[in-house]
């Protein structure tokens, strides 16, 4: 449910936070949780305001210039070298990318 | 009590288009080589880069719809689809959500007796992921301590067709694939290999009392990547559903995997992030809008589809319904048969042999028949030559091995090693008079009325003239002699 | 005066009278660098001895006749979230420390094209967001004018370059007003042009819909010559306008005879500090002197700005950040035994506070039950803002305000409080909404001898006019304070 803050007072809590810190693949320290928590509130209930604003009938704005069809010919174009693929690689095993065990 | 259920399955097909180059960049498509070698900041995910529309795969995308009965969306935009995962270079896939390329299509696809009419959701642009090795013994992700990410792969156009959950049993599955299958090879933008993985298919299957019209809690299937397993995957897990509802439990939603080894489908260890892929409008791209002109132009491109060619090869050339779709369901063959029909007007004689010897040959030296040394003229003139009745059936047969494998010209084949067959009848008389001689215990079963010694006598003619002699011939000959 | 102060025009007169080499000029700026670099930490990284190297070759091609192009061999200062092939690009961020690009972005191209020579790459807030410069990996920039206070942000190195003399000019990046705010607050140029006049290809993005690169210079003539340079369509972003580039120097004429000039009182409101709008009205009492007409004008939206950008911005934010995660290039954690471990890990340690703040805010407002209420909404918010400017622009040629609401605060003071460090960008926040071009010109000092600057906003492509007013004002104003170090 789209609940407004701005309408129904609905702070967010901390597991609000932890769930999206999860969605966003970071990770905070409890007390850190406390803090950016109260952060997040304190932002959120300021932007919230714009729950106030009448939009009826109008159209999101995704693009300020319209702008339409851009497209590419399919030409190939050169690709970088094998070696500059890999050369920023924190960890690298037979000329690919190495990740830890996926979980 | 099995039949108490009904299986209801949707699919989702991910394609690969043939395009020179990757979907939002020109990096060309890579067909297995090296490890990250078609690579370059934007399918890298590096920091500042952006992606550019490939114009082909739009058009390849509209043929795909348009061939699927959709209605094209006049504007259409990207989304991101946000998600972590190690083969996705930026951590977000560009595809498109609630405005996709093409909607409301439909396949009809005949299970022998009935049309099951699959109707398609949509038909939507994304881009495709890299690949993952899991290093360790099984290859498998759950044992592996770690993997390697290879990004050639990553930004390849794909095509995702979503079904209705239109479809009743895993037969039917199978069946919607190949005609799928067909129709995209028919387009020609994809090769469709499913052992390449270029052609996926995942399966929402659900099973419910027949009867009833509420869908149940359903599975998503994965690793369906062949017709087999599609097929064989989907029959387990309605199976599993069934014993699940029947011991009186709640089939759980979730995601498995099949695994082709067991025959089983297994619920994924670790489930994915609980899905909330956060999609919002792409930024770095712009909106399309698809003018009719391109859309009747790229129409113009669509050929002849699989089941309209099969009506007409049955009107046409007057085949059975089932010559008419063996061979209209594949473009080689269809047009293959086409051309020989300018050659030589017995359609049926023509489909008799594509679909008989050649076939079995073919399929033999694992040969598409474009590839095949028989021309459709050399095809045909051997038709003639049996209908001239210069050779038989059985000789035709070891004539048109010679030409497989040589490509040479039946006539000449014939020549050389003298197949022509013998109808001088003076020069039969002989043989016949001697068959006779040698064989007085025939003769008598034959004046005692038993048919089957002509049978005999006549093969033994046969053996004689290596096979040349003309049946036909011979039969009268012998009567004639013996009443 | 001192070479290191003087202008790129300038510097390319006596370029040609051939009173100094490209080497000098390149050499002066280090010298400069060495003298108060160690004060402000405006470079995260010098190229020093690829400058002089290039500085040679310069004043080799000159002594060859080659004719002097603008810019050519000027040591100028680049923003560090723009890609400079095998050269690191960190966005003042530990997660990208070690990154070197393995292309150029598009502006460095065209840059190098022009014989420029890259100074070194320019300190920032971390991956640019920011108004102070305090959210740097590799600490806070200072202040030319009083190094207790902060340049502001995110642009801060490159403004605090330009104005203390460590680089001719610089290149910054614009999302919410990161190349106005610091140049205001350090008493230079700076210019945000049209969305989609600048390619952002090579632009580490902070918000797609909103970045944006622009110069920072000494004067308008600098601006609009770097304008000449940086502007123009690129095939590879799609969302680079296919226009003419009109040669900006042509607007460069100080004569605003019957220019009808906007005030949007809701920028002149609570929160402006006093000695600020004093500016702005002895400039509108300028302007009136040079025949301009002013009036002032109300946009009721931009009461809105704000919480739409904090929405819009950390949302696209969070997802062009979500690359940064240790398996292609960047920080790894490489404790970590399992994939999310190593995720979470990496960019626990790799962000700074403020990043995380601000991927938290945009995760949130996209995630499933927000996405209408806040992202979707804000685009609504968005249309009103960009459709009151519309009409605004029906009655005026430019809108003027203060850049920043205030002048340089002291370092430390707003960190504790995200909100109040937000709203250092108020005036600035509404001209990225609507991809409008915008300037901020030295207003004059502050009785604390502290810069002041006052932005002039114009039409979606009418650089031209923002171009005329600010050079007629910068005359007018006639400021040539040099901070005191
Ligand atoms: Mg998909
Ligand atoms: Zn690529």
């Amino acid at each position: 449910m789209a609940v407004l803050r701005g309408n129904l007072m609905e702070r967010i809590s901390k597991d609000d936070v932890k769930h999206v810190a999860k969605l966003a693949e970071l990770e905070f320290s409890e007390k850190d949780i406390e803090k950016i928590t109260s952060q997040l509130d304190r932002i959120l209930e300021h932007v919230a305001n714009i729950s106030s604003v009448n939009t009826e009938g109008i159209t999101p704005t995704s693009h300020i210039l319209d702008i339409k069809n851009v497209f590419r010919d399919d030409m190939a174009e050169q690709s970088v070298t094998q070696e500059s693929a890999l050369k920023n690689a924190p960890d690298e095993a037979n000329d690919g990318f190495k990740v830890p065990k996926i979980d | 009590m099995k039949n108490e259920y009904e299986p209801v399955i949707g699919l989702e097909t991910h394609v690969e288009l043939y395009t020179n180059t990757k979907m939002f960049c020109g990096c060309r498509l890579s067909f297995g080589e090296e490890k990250n070698i078609y690579t370059c900041p934007v399918c890298l995910g590096h920091p500042g880069s952006l992606p550019v529309i490939n114009k082909k795969a739009i058009e390849y995308a509209v043929k795909i719809a348009l061939a699927l009965n959709c209605k094209i969306k006049k504007y259409t935009i990207f989304h991101r689809k946000n998600y972590f995962y190690p083969d996705m270079p930026k951590n977000y896939q560009i595809s498109q959500y609630d405005l996709p390329l093409g909607v409301g299509g439909y396949l009809d696809v005949d299970i022998g007796g009935y049309i099951r009419r699959v109707w398609i959701t949509r038909v939507h642009m994304e881009e495709d992921t890299g690949k993952l090795l899991h290093k360790g013994t099984t290859g498998r992700i759950s044992e592996s301590e770690a993997s390697i990410v290879d990004f050639n792969r990553a930004g390849t156009p794909l095509i995702e067709i979503v079904t209705e959950p239109d479809i009743r049993s895993p037969e039917e599955a199978r069946e919607y694939m190949i005609v799928l299958r067909n129709l995209i090879l028919f387009l020609d933008v994809s090769d469709c290999s499913m052992e390449e993985g270029s052609l996926r298919c995942d399966a929402n299957v659900s099973v419910r009392k027949t009867g009833e019209d509420k869908i149940g809690t359903k599975t998503e299937i994965k690793n369906l990547n062949s017709f087999k397993f599609l097929q064989k995957g989907l029959e387990y897990e309605v199976k599993r559903q069934i014993k699940v509802l029947e011991a009186g439990d709640e089939v759980i939603q979730q995601t498995r995997h099949y695994d082709s080894k067991t025959g089983t489908t297994k619920a994924l260890r670790f489930k994915e992030e609980a899905h909330d892929y956060r999609y919002f409008p792409e930024p770095d791209l712009v909106p399309i809008y698809i003018e009719d002109k391109m859309i009747e132009d790229i129409r113009k491109t669509i050929p002849e589809l699989p089941s309209v060619k099969a009506k007409r090869f049955e009107k046409q050339y007057s085949l059975p319904k089932y010559d008419s779709n063996f061979l209209a369901n594949n473009k080689d063959l269809s047009d293959y048969f086409e051309q020989c029909c300018r050659h030589y007007n017995n359609a049926k004689n023509i489909a008799n042999w594509i679909m008989g010897d050649f076939s079995a040959l073919l399929n033999k030296e694992k040969m598409i028949i474009k590839d095949s040394r028989v021309t459709p003229e050399n095809l045909c003139k051997m038709l003639e030559i049996i209908d001239k009745g210069k050779i038989n059936s059985k000789i035709a047969k070891s004539v048109f091995e010679e030409m497989f494998s040589t490509g040479g010209n039946p006539q000449k084949i014939i020549e050389d090693r003298g197949l022509e067959q013998i109808s001088d009848e003076g020069l039969l008389e002989a043989i016949i008079e001697e068959v006779i001689k040698d064989n007085p215990g025939a003769v008598e079963q034959f004046k005692e009325g038993k048919d089957k010694a002509i049978d005999f006598l006549i093969g033994r003619v046969m053996a004689k003239t290596k096979g040349k002699a003309n049946p036909g011939i011979v039969n009268d000959i012998i009567t004639k002699k013996l009443s | 005066m001192e070479i290191h102060y003087l202008t790129a025009h300038q510097l390319k007169d006596i370029l040609e009278k051939k009173q100094i080499s490209c080497t000098e000029i390149v050499e002066s700026v280090y010298l400069r660098i060495e003298e108060v670099g160690d004060r402000l930490n405006s470079y995260i990284r010098l190229e020093k001895e690829s400058a002089l190297s290039r500085a040679g070759e310069v004043d080799k091609l000159i002594s060859a006749g080659s004719d002097i192009e603008d810019f050519m061999g000027m040591p100028i200062a680049i923003k560090d979230n723009i890609c400079t092939k095998n050269i690191t690009t960190t966005c003042a961020s530990r997660i990208l420390e070690n990154y070197i690009p393995i292309y150029n972005a598009t502006v460095i191209d065209r840059l190098e094209s022009r014989n420029y020579i890259l100074a070194g790459k320019a300190n920032m807030d971390e991956f640019a967001m920011g108004s102070s410069n305090e959210n740097s990996y590799f600490g806070t920039v200072k202040n030319p004018w009083d190094t207790d206070r902060v340049p502001g942000g995110s642009s801060g190195g490159p403004a605090v370059c330009v104005a203390a003399g460590e680089a001719v000019c610089s290149l910054g990046s614009d999302t919410g007003g990161s190349i106005r705010q610091p140049a205001s607050l350090c008493g230079v140029v700076g210019f945000k042009p049209t969305y989609g006049m600048v390619s952002r290809y090579g632009l580490v993005a902070f918000a797609s819909s909103l970045d944006q690169i622009g110069p920072l210079t000494r004067d308008v003539e600098d601006c609009a010559a770097m304008l000449n340079i940086i502007c123009g369509y690129d095939r590879k972003d799609s969302t680079s306008i296919n226009v003419e580039v009109p040669d900006y120097k042509s607007f460069l004429k100080a004569d605003i005879k019957d220019m009808r000039i906007g005030v949007p009182k809701e920028l002149m409101v609570e929160g402006i500090d006093r000695e600020v709008k004093e500016a702005v009205y002895r400039i509108i009492k300028l302007v009136e002197d040079m025949g301009g007409i002013v009036e002032e004008i109300s946009l009721p939206s931009l009461e809105y700005a704000l919480s739409v950008y904090y929405i819009i911005a950390p949302s696209e934010a969070s997802s062009n950040l979500s690359r940064f995660d240790g398996v292609r290039y960047g920080y790894r954690n490489v404790e970590a035994r399992t994939l999310r471990e190593m995720y979470r890990r990496s960019r626990a340690e790799g962000f700074g506070d403020e990043v995380k703040r601000r991927i938290m805010i945009g995760t949130y407002c996209l995630s499933a039950g927000y996405y209408d209420a806040y992202y979707e909404k804000a685009q609504r918010v968005r249309t009103l803002v960009i459709n009151d400017f519309k009409k605004a622009f029906e009655k005026f040629d430019v809108l003027i305000s203060p850049t920043s609401p205030t002048t340089a605060f002291k370092i430390g003071e707003k960190m504790e409080d995200p909100l109040t460090m937000y709203l250092s960008d108020i005036c600035t926040i509404p001209v990225n909404l609507a991809g409008l071009p915008a300037i901020s010109i030295p207003a004059g000092l502050s009785g604390s001898k502290l810069p002041i600057g006052l932005q002039i906003i114009g039409n979606v492509l009418r650089e031209d006019n923002v171009l005329k007013v600010a050079y007629s004002l910068e005359k007018a104003i006639g400021f040539t304070g040099r901070p005191g170090l």
